[in-house]
């Protein structure tokens, strides 16, 4: 019997009173595509991580071809055949895809420079700046094989990708199986594990819960292994006992024309777009990275100057940005600095130019509370929060305001199924209760099952998809195609 | 944490004393008897020596907090002795009621000054604070050296220095002992920025501009630029005052080599009180002791005053480790991995 590629036994990992990995097992045999699946925060991309040698276990081995090893650093580890694409690039924007496989190879292989095989349509003089998101992803990988790897192991690689994308992607790691290496896809998607994978292991709370082949496995056992026994919870996609408000007769957001400069010069930025959002309604964005979303998203917030074309947002407007470390919290401050942060000067601890932080402290533990934000008090600094955590106060902030207009940019990002659902609920009742609600997702059936109807944005132009519009018409609009006509 | 630096500081001075040849107890002693033996010392040697500290160092801290790094202060510190000077040779007619905020409306003004280059280029090209504030400190000191042996020269011609300002405009001293106004208005400087720095929201949003630029616009949408850009206008004007005060206080009139190092010495006491003024009132007075003590220990023990400063660079290396320390152990998970739990 072949030897696993790779094998992780009983990995235990702790971060302070954290138990990400209790006993963890794990195994990847050479040619197979294995899907690790889980929630977020089940340890998924942590037991990843410790084969790439970011981390390093408090308990269990580690085995490479059957053989132990202790792998101290990500550079150890491409030596020995293992490389990671992770959900954060490390191209380098202003060298061209050249010089960055070049750099790669330098970095692991002094003085050996190899001309790569550059397939896959990717202009080797082309700056890494200007491609697109699912072609920067590509040469990720490429700089994984330029390193020879023979286990590639890509966290979430499909989060950042249109429909048709996620196909081409699945293909390639198809091919790479074939040729003898080993894939693990790190997804929390069982659909995507059901369509690309070989195997499935299934972790929850940084166990093993199931492990086989793809065969054999059914959404509902895969379901049931990811949450664990117990009542399904409300799932994102079922409407529920929603009664939709009647929109109301003025909208709450309104753009005409509206035209903004791409953010740091890159992409088209807004190029004339036009849309409406009433209260009571919940309109979805749907858009590939790079095609004017976040230029829309600001400009509707008022962060972003117009530089032509008309805009009226209502007011209160609150808005949940993409980003909650580096954008929607500081983490260096604490809860209540944060809470005081995104209220301004119209707050009731505001007086003129003093500030009661007793008050604000108050109103933040209250908002903790009511959130079930798991924290140690309002003066622990954001930083000591967990990202699911994170996730719930910048949500439950931003409701605080009582926004007549919620802009939200990836609110699920990070949160399990159950957190996700409660988003999906507050979401809800926010429209329910006459706010217009505008929801950007990368996540295609998040947008499609919470909105009452979906715009989808490219090349800086914003486009109203068919009523009832599936993944698939929605996912070609995303990518600039017309839609099939009917029939 | 400072209490341990400062015990490390005097530590590394006994060992150097040895190492050199010199008992350490004399020079201690003579240490503490120049900064705190008798009143005298207290007022006149130590805590004189702490005004200028203290003001700069609120300075810098209140440019720290906003995210950006005064390196220029000891420049600022001239222009505002300049602008002093200038006018405090002007306004003998005026009652002292009035020729002091004239003389001190002169130096914010010219501290204030001083830094708008740096601040203009920040804002248009983003060029880095640290280097056109610590540039411009040398513009300062030869621009004094012009105005000493020319415009500002004294009547009798002989020395490179000016006339002293007029009654006016000197500040009142302590009777019996050499501390002037200045500390007063030191103390007061740090009161109020205390209060701005915990209870205003101005005083927030610059903390959060310098905590979290990106989040400041987004969530707190707050003009970054623009705040920082006051910050720092604030930070020059203030090291302006300080040399005013100086001129005003202790000198009476301006010369070469006018300040040791304020500048510098100030950055290393806005870092000691943690950015904090009231800390900043604490670790002013301990620099403003360790000078005073160094000069009697020199007088006293004939140890060169200049073997103090290995307390002031021990404590600052102390502080700088002990942060770097405590900044690894909290990020010691990768951001990568932190983000999946």
């Amino acid at each position: 019997m072949t030897p696993a590629a790779l094998e992780l036994r009983g990995i235990v990992k702790r971060f302070g009173s954290v138990h990400a990995l209790r006993g963890a097992d794990f195994i990847l045999a050479p040619g197979e595509v294995h899907a690790l699946l889980g929630e977020n925060g089940a340890g998924k991309s942590t037991l990843m991580h410790i084969a790439y040698g970011l981390l390093e276990a408090d308990a269990g081995e580690l085995l490479l071809d059957g053989s132990p090893v202790r792998i101290g650093s990500p550079r150890e580890a491409r030596r020995r055949g293992i490389g990671m694409v992770h959900q954060h690039f490390t191209s380098i924007g202003r060298l061209s895809v050249e010089e960055n496989l070049r750099l790669r190879t330098m970095q692991d292989d002094a003085g050996r420079c190899r001309t790569m095989r550059l397939g896959e349509g990717l202009d080797p003089r082309a700056m890494v700046e200007t491609l697109s998101v699912a072609e920067k992803q590509r040469l990720e990988i490429l700089m994984a094989l330029a390193a020879e790897a023979r286990v590639l192991l890509l966290d979430e690689p499909t989060a950042v990708l249109a429909p048709s994308e996620v196909e081409e992607l699945l293909g390639s790691v198809r091919a790479f199986a074939v040729a003898g290496g080993a894939v693990v896809l790190i997804t929390h998607k069982l659909h995507e594990a059901l369509a690309g994978a070989d195997r499935v292991t299934v972790l929850r709370r940084g166990e093993t819960v199931y492990s086989g082949p793809i065969a054999g496995a059914t959404r509902e056992t895969l379901a049931e292994a990811m949450l664990g026994a117990g009542p399904p919870p409300a799932a994102v996609s079922s409407s529920g006992l929603r009664i939709p408000a009647s929109p109301s007769q003025r909208p709450l957001i309104l753009a005409k024309g509206l035209e903004v400069l791409p953010l740091e010069g890159r992409g088209p930025g807004v190029a004339g777009a036009s849309l409406e959002v009433h209260g009571g309604e919940i309109v979805g964005l749907a858009a590939v990275g790079g095609n004017g979303h976040r230029e829309l998203l600001l400009a509707l917030a008022g962060l972003l100057r117009a530089v032509a074309g008309r805009l009226e947002v209502a007011r209160p407007l609150a808005l949940v940005p993409e980003d909650r470390s580096s954008e929607g919290l500081i983490p260096a401050l604490s809860l209540a600095e944060n809470v005081v942060l995104e209220f301004g000067g119209r707050a009731p601890w505001v007086r003129g130019i003093w500030l009661d932080w007793r008050l604000a402290q108050g109103f933040t533990a209250e908002l903790l509370r009511e959130h079930a934000v798991d924290a140690a008090g309002p003066d622990a600094p954001a930083a000591t929060l967990s990202g699911g955590n994170q996730q719930k106060l910048v949500l439950g902030r931003a409701l605080a305001r009582k926004p007549r207009v919620l802009l939200a940019e990836n609110p699920t990002r990070g949160l399990d199924i159950r957190a996700s659902a409660v988003v999906a609920e507050r979401l809800r009742a926010v429209a329910a209760g006459g706010a217009a609600v505008l929801l950007y997702s990368s996540d295609l059936d998040e947008v499609l099952a919470l909105a009452d109807r979906v715009l989808v944005m490219h090349g800086g132009r914003v486009r109203e998809a068919p009523p009832g519009a599936g993944r698939e018409v929605v996912g070609r609009l995303m990518l600039g195609e017309e839609g099939r006509p009917a029939g | 944490m400072a209490a341990a630096a400062l015990a490390m500081g005097l530590l590394a001075l006994a060992l150097t004393l040895l190492a050199l040849g010199y008992a350490p107890g004399p020079a201690f002693g003579a240490l503490w008897r120049g900064a705190f033996g008798s009143w005298y010392a207290l007022g006149s040697a130590t805590l004189v020596r702490a005004v200028p500290l203290i003001i700069l160092g609120f300075g810098f801290a209140l440019a720290l907090r906003g995210g950006a790094l005064n390196i220029g202060m000891e420049g600022q510190f001239l222009a505002g002795a300049i602008a002093a000077t200038w006018v405090g040779l002007r306004v003998g007619e005026l009652p002292p009621v009035a020729a002091v905020p004239a003389v001190w409306l002169a130096a914010l003004t010219a501290g204030a000054l001083w830094v708008a280059i740096p601040v203009l280029l920040r804002l248009r090209f983003g060029v880095l604070e640290v280097i056109t504030t610590l540039l411009l400190n040398f513009v300062a000191e030869a621009l004094v050296s012009y105005m000493v042996q020319g415009p500002l020269r004294e009547a009798k011609g002989i020395y490179p220095q000016s006339d002293m300002i007029a009654e006016s405009a000197r500040l009142p001293l302590l009777p019996g002992s050499r501390l002037h106004l200045g500390f007063a208005v030191a103390l007061l400087l740090a009161a109020l920025g205390q209060v701005f720095f915990s209870r205003t929201i101005w005083g927030f949003r610059l903390k959060a501009v310098g905590a979290g630029p990106r989040a400041a616009w987004i969530t707190g949408r707050i003009a970054s630029g623009r705040l920082l850009a006051l910050a720092l206008l604030a930070s020059g004007a203030i090291a302006g005052l300080g040399g005013a005060v100086e001129i005003g206080g202790v000198t009476r009139a301006l010369f070469q080599n006018l300040s040791p190092g304020y500048g510098f010495s100030a950055i290393a006491v806005a870092l000691l009180g943690r950015g904090q003024p009231l800390g900043i009132v604490v670790t002013g007075i301990l620099f403003g002791a360790l000078e005073a003590g160094a000069g009697a220990m020199q007088r006293e023990a004939g140890i060169p005053a200049v073997a103090v400063s290995v307390v002031q660079a021990t404590i600052i290396l102390v502080v700088l480790v002990a942060d770097a320390a405590v900044r690894r152990r909290e990020s010691r998970t990768p951001v990568v991995a932190a983000e999946a739990v």
